[in-house]
C-alpha cells in the first residue's frame, strides 16, 4: 500500500513539473472532431478583451485548442509510414453541396418492359466461329463490317422480286431505316423522360421549324378529319409531305389494306384486262372525213387537174375532226383561273 | 443525363466530360474564385493574397478588374464561378462608401446561396509577422469563440461559411504531428469578428497528450459585417441534403445461430403474376364457370361495400 502511494505521489510531483493539459470551462464546448472544429459558448471577460485583447484571445484560443487536441489524441490510431495517424470520425457539420443530389435515371420504354417481364441482358460473344469463312469472326465492332462484306460478295435476288432490284442497296436502305427508327424511339424516350408535352408531328413552333417540318405538320393536321384528309381542298401550289416517318404520324396511315373488298378486287382485275387487251377505238367522224377525202381524190384524179388542190397538211386537219367544245363551264374563254381572294 | 441529350457525344472523352458536368454523388473539393472589383488595393489586396496562400491549391485567381456589384447583380459572379468550376468566391473591392470591402460567397446550382459583405477594420498580413511559418496545404483547426455564434441565424450561417472557406477538404485521418495550424473567430458585442491565426507548438506534458502553446503567424483581421444575403430556410435545407447512398445503413436480417453460423433472411417482393413471361398453357385457362364465379363474387363484394358506405353516411 505504501509503495502504491509512493509511486502515485512521485507521479504527481512529476506532473507538477509540467503545465496542465486540462481545461476548466463554465459551459461545455461543442466539438466536431471530423472537421477539427470547436465552438465555445462561454461569455468573454470583457475587461480583458478590452485591455489586453491579443493576449486574452491567444489564451482563450489556446484553451479551446487544448480541448480539441485532447479529443483528437483520444481517437484510435494506426501507424502509416513511420508516422502515427489518427482516424477521424464523420464530421457533424453539414456543409451545403454545389449541385443537387443526382436522381435515378428514368427508365426507357424497353427497360420498363424488360423489368416487368424479367428479361435480362445477354452479353454477346465478341467472336463467333463462322463456317462459311472458316475462321473466328467478331460479332460487333472492329473488323465486323469487313467480315460481313467478305461473306456478302453475292446476294441472291429472291423468286418473287423484280430481277433488276439492287439487293445491296436494299440492304443499305433497310439498315438506314432501322437507324432512323431508332433515332425516333430515342427522341421519344427523351421526351418521356423530360416530361415535355410534345405534339405528335413534332412541330416546334413557327420560329424553330424548317419548311419540311412545317409541311409535315400541315399534312398531319389535314389528316385530322373523319375521312383522314381525303376530301380536303388543296391550294393551287400545295405539296404533300414526303419522306420517312410521315405516314406514321398520320393517324390510321399504318393500317393494312383491309379496305379492299371483293367488289373492288374484281374492278381492279377488269381494269388490268382492259389496259392489257386494248383495242383501237373507232373515231367515226375521222373515218368519214378520211373516206370523203379519198373519194374526192379519186374524182379529181379523173376530173380537172387544173383545179386548185385543197390545202392539205396541218391546216385541213385542224378544222376537220374537231367538235365545238364548251370551255369546260368557264365564263370567259380566255381568262385564267382567278388567283387571290375572290372579291364579292 | 448525358443520355438524355439530343446530340449524343460521339467520343468517349466527350462522354466523360459531359458526365463530369452532371451532379455527382460524391463532390470534389470546393475551389474558390478570387475576383477583383473596380478598385482593389491595400488591405483588401493583402487579404486576398493571404487567403490564396491558405487555400492553395483549391483556388482560381482572376487577374483583371471587374466592374461588378455583387449585391445588385450577382449574375456575372455566378457566371464566372460556374465557368471556372468553383463553388465559392471572394470579391474584393474598395470605394469611398465601402472601404476595404470583401464579399465572401458560395453557390448552389449555379446561383448564389449565401453572400456576406465584410469590411476590414484592421489587418495584419502574414508577411508582417516575423517568425517561422508552417508549410502549405495544412488542414487548420477552427475555433469559434463567443456565445453569439449560435444565437442569430445570420451568424450561424456565417459560421458555416467560415468553416466552408477555411476547412480545406474532408479527410479521413490526420497525422498527429501534422496538427499545426489553428484559426480562431471571435464575435464581440458590437458584431465585430476577430480572426486570428496561430501555429500550434506541442510541448511535453508528462502524459500521452501534449500541452499546447500557440504562436501567432498568419493573417490577423478585424471584420465588420456590412451587408448579407442568405438563402431561405428551404433552399439551405435542400442544399445540405446528402445522398442516401452515402449513408451507412445497418445490416438488417442477419443473425447468428448457436453454432456460430451467420444466417440471413431474404424478403421477396410481391410478384406480379399477371405479367411474368410464361408460356400460355390451355390447361391453366379459366373455364367460363370460373369466370362467372369471379364476376358474382365481385358483385357481392361491391354491393357489400356500397351498403357499408350508405350505412356509414347515415
Amino acid at each position: 500500500m505504501d509503495v502504491v502511494k509512493e509511486v502515485l505521489a512521485k507521479h504527481q510531483k512529476e506532473l507538477e513539473k509540467y503545465k496542465p493539459i486540462t481545461v476548466d470551462k463554465h459551459l461545455e464546448c461543442r466539438l466536431d472532431v471530423g472537421t477539427l472544429l470547436i465552438t465555445d459558448p462561454n461569455d468573454f471577460d470583457d475587461r480583458e478583451l478590452r485591455d489586453n485583447r491579443e493576449e486574452y484571445l491567444t489564451a482563450l484560443t489556446r484553451d479551446n485548442t487544448q480541448l480539441l487536441l485532447n479529443a483528437i489524441w483520444e481517437l484510435p490510431t494506426e501507424r502509416v509510414d513511420e508516422s502515427i495517424v489518427a482516424k477521424l470520425p464523420e464530421p457533424t457539420t453539414v456543409l451545403p453541396r454545389l449541385r443537387k443530389v443526382p436522381g435515378p435515371r428514368p427508365l426507357t420504354k424497353w427497360e420498363q418492359f424488360a423489368k416487368e417481364k424479367g428479361i435480362t441482358k445477354k452479353k454477346r460473344d465478341k467472336k463467333t466461329y463462322d463456317d462459311t469463312l472458316d475462321k473466328w469472326v467478331p460479332t460487333y465492332g472492329f473488323k465486323h463490317a469487313e467480315a460481313e462484306k467478305s461473306k456478302d460478295w453475292v446476294l441472291e435476288v429472291p423468286q418473287n422480286a423484280d430481277p433488276n432490284t439492287d439487293m445491296f442497296q436494299k440492304k443499305i436502305d433497310l439498315r438506314n431505316e432501322k437507324v432512323a427508327k431508332n433515332e425516333i424511339q430515342r427522341m421519344k424516350n427523351i421526351v418521356r423522360a423530360r416530361k415535355v408535352d410534345m405534339p405528335r408531328s413534332g412541330y416546334l413552333g413557327p420560329e424553330a421549324a424548317s419548311s419540311s417540318q412545317l409541311l409535315t405538320a400541315v399534312t398531319v393536321a389535314k389528316s385530322s378529319t373523319a375521312s383522314v384528309g381525303k376530301f380536303q381542298n388543296k391550294l393551287p401550289k400545295e405539296k404533300e409531305a414526303r419522306g420517312l416517318g410521315v405516314k406514321e404520324l398520320i393517324p390510321g396511315g399504318k393500317r393494312k389494306a383491309s379496305h379492299i373488298t371483293n367488289n373492288e378486287r374484281e374492278a381492279n382485275l377488269d381494269l388490268i384486262k382492259s389496259v392489257l387487251h386494248k383495242k383501237p377505238k373507232l373515231n367515226v367522224d375521222k373515218a368519214i372525213s378520211m373516206q370523203k377525202e379519198e373519194d374526192r381524190l379519186a374524182r379529181e384524179a379523173e376530173g380537172a387537174p387544173a383545179r386548185k388542190a385543197k390545202p392539205k397538211g396541218k391546216g385541213s386537219r385542224k378544222a376537220v375532226g374537231k367538235k365545238p367544245k364548251g370551255n369546260h363551264g368557264q365564263r370567259a374563254p380566255g381568262k385564267k383561273a382567278q388567283a387571290g381572294r375572290k372579291r364579292r | 443525363m448525358s443520355l438524355l441529350r439530343i446530340r449524343k457525344p460521339k467520343t468517349r472523352k466527350g462522354k466523360k466530360m459531359l458526365m463530369a458536368r452532371e451532379p455527382q454523388l460524391i463532390e470534389a473539393a470546393r475551389t474558390m474564385l478570387f475576383v477583383d472589383g473596380r478598385k482593389c488595393g491595400g488591405s483588401v489586396k493583402q487579404f486576398m493574397k493571404d487567403l490564396n496562400q491558405l487555400k492553395k491549391p483549391l483556388v482560381k485567381v482572376l487577374n483583371r478588374k471587374n466592374d461588378i456589384t455583387p449585391f445588385e447583380d450577382p449574375s456575372s459572379l455566378e457566371f464566372l464561378t460556374m465557368k471556372n468550376y468553383a463553388a465559392q468566391f471572394v470579391f474584393g473591392s474598395t470605394s469611398k462608401k465601402r472601404p476595404d470591402n470583401i464579399v465572401l460567397g458560395r453557390l448552389y446550382e449555379n446561383e448564389v446561396l449565401d453572400m456576406f459583405e465584410l469590411g476590414i477594420k484592421q489587418y495584419k498580413a502574414i508577411s508582417e509577422f516575423m517568425n517561422e511559418k508552417i508549410g502549405a496545404c495544412v488542414k487548420p483547426c477552427l475555433v469559434f469563440n463567443g456565445p453569439q455564434w449560435s444565437q442569430t441565424e445570420e451568424l450561424r450561417r456565417l459560421r458555416n461559411l467560415f468553416i466552408d472557406t477555411f476547412h480545406r477538404e474532408k479527410v479521413d485521418s490526420i497525422r498527429l504531428q501534422g496538427v499545426e495550424h489553428v484559426m480562431s473567430f471571435t464575435v464581440t458585442d458590437n458584431m465585430n469578428i476577430l480572426m486570428r491565426s496561430y501555429k500550434i507548438l506541442l510541448k511535453k506534458s508528462g502524459q500521452k497528450t501534449p500541452r499546447i502553446e500557440l504562436e501567432e503567424i498568419g493573417p490577423s483581421a478585424d471584420f465588420v459585417i456590412r451587408r448579407t444575403k442568405i438563402a431561405s430556410e428551404d433552399l439551405y435545407k435542400q442544399a445540405r441534403k446528402q445522398p442516401k447512398q452515402l449513408k451507412v445503413g445497418k445490416k438488417k436480417n442477419i443473425s447468428t445461430d448457436a453454432m456460430g453460423n451467420t444466417k440471413g433472411r431474404v424478403h421477396m417482393g410481391k410478384q406480379l403474376t399477371g405479367s411474368i413471361q410464361t408460356r400460355r398453357v390451355k390447361a391453366l385457362r379459366k373455364t367460363p364457370e370460373e369466370k362467372k364465379e369471379n364476376r358474382q363474387k365481385k358483385k357481392v363484394a361491391l354491393k357489400a361495400a356500397a351498403a357499408e358506405v350508405l350505412a356509414a353516411s347515415h
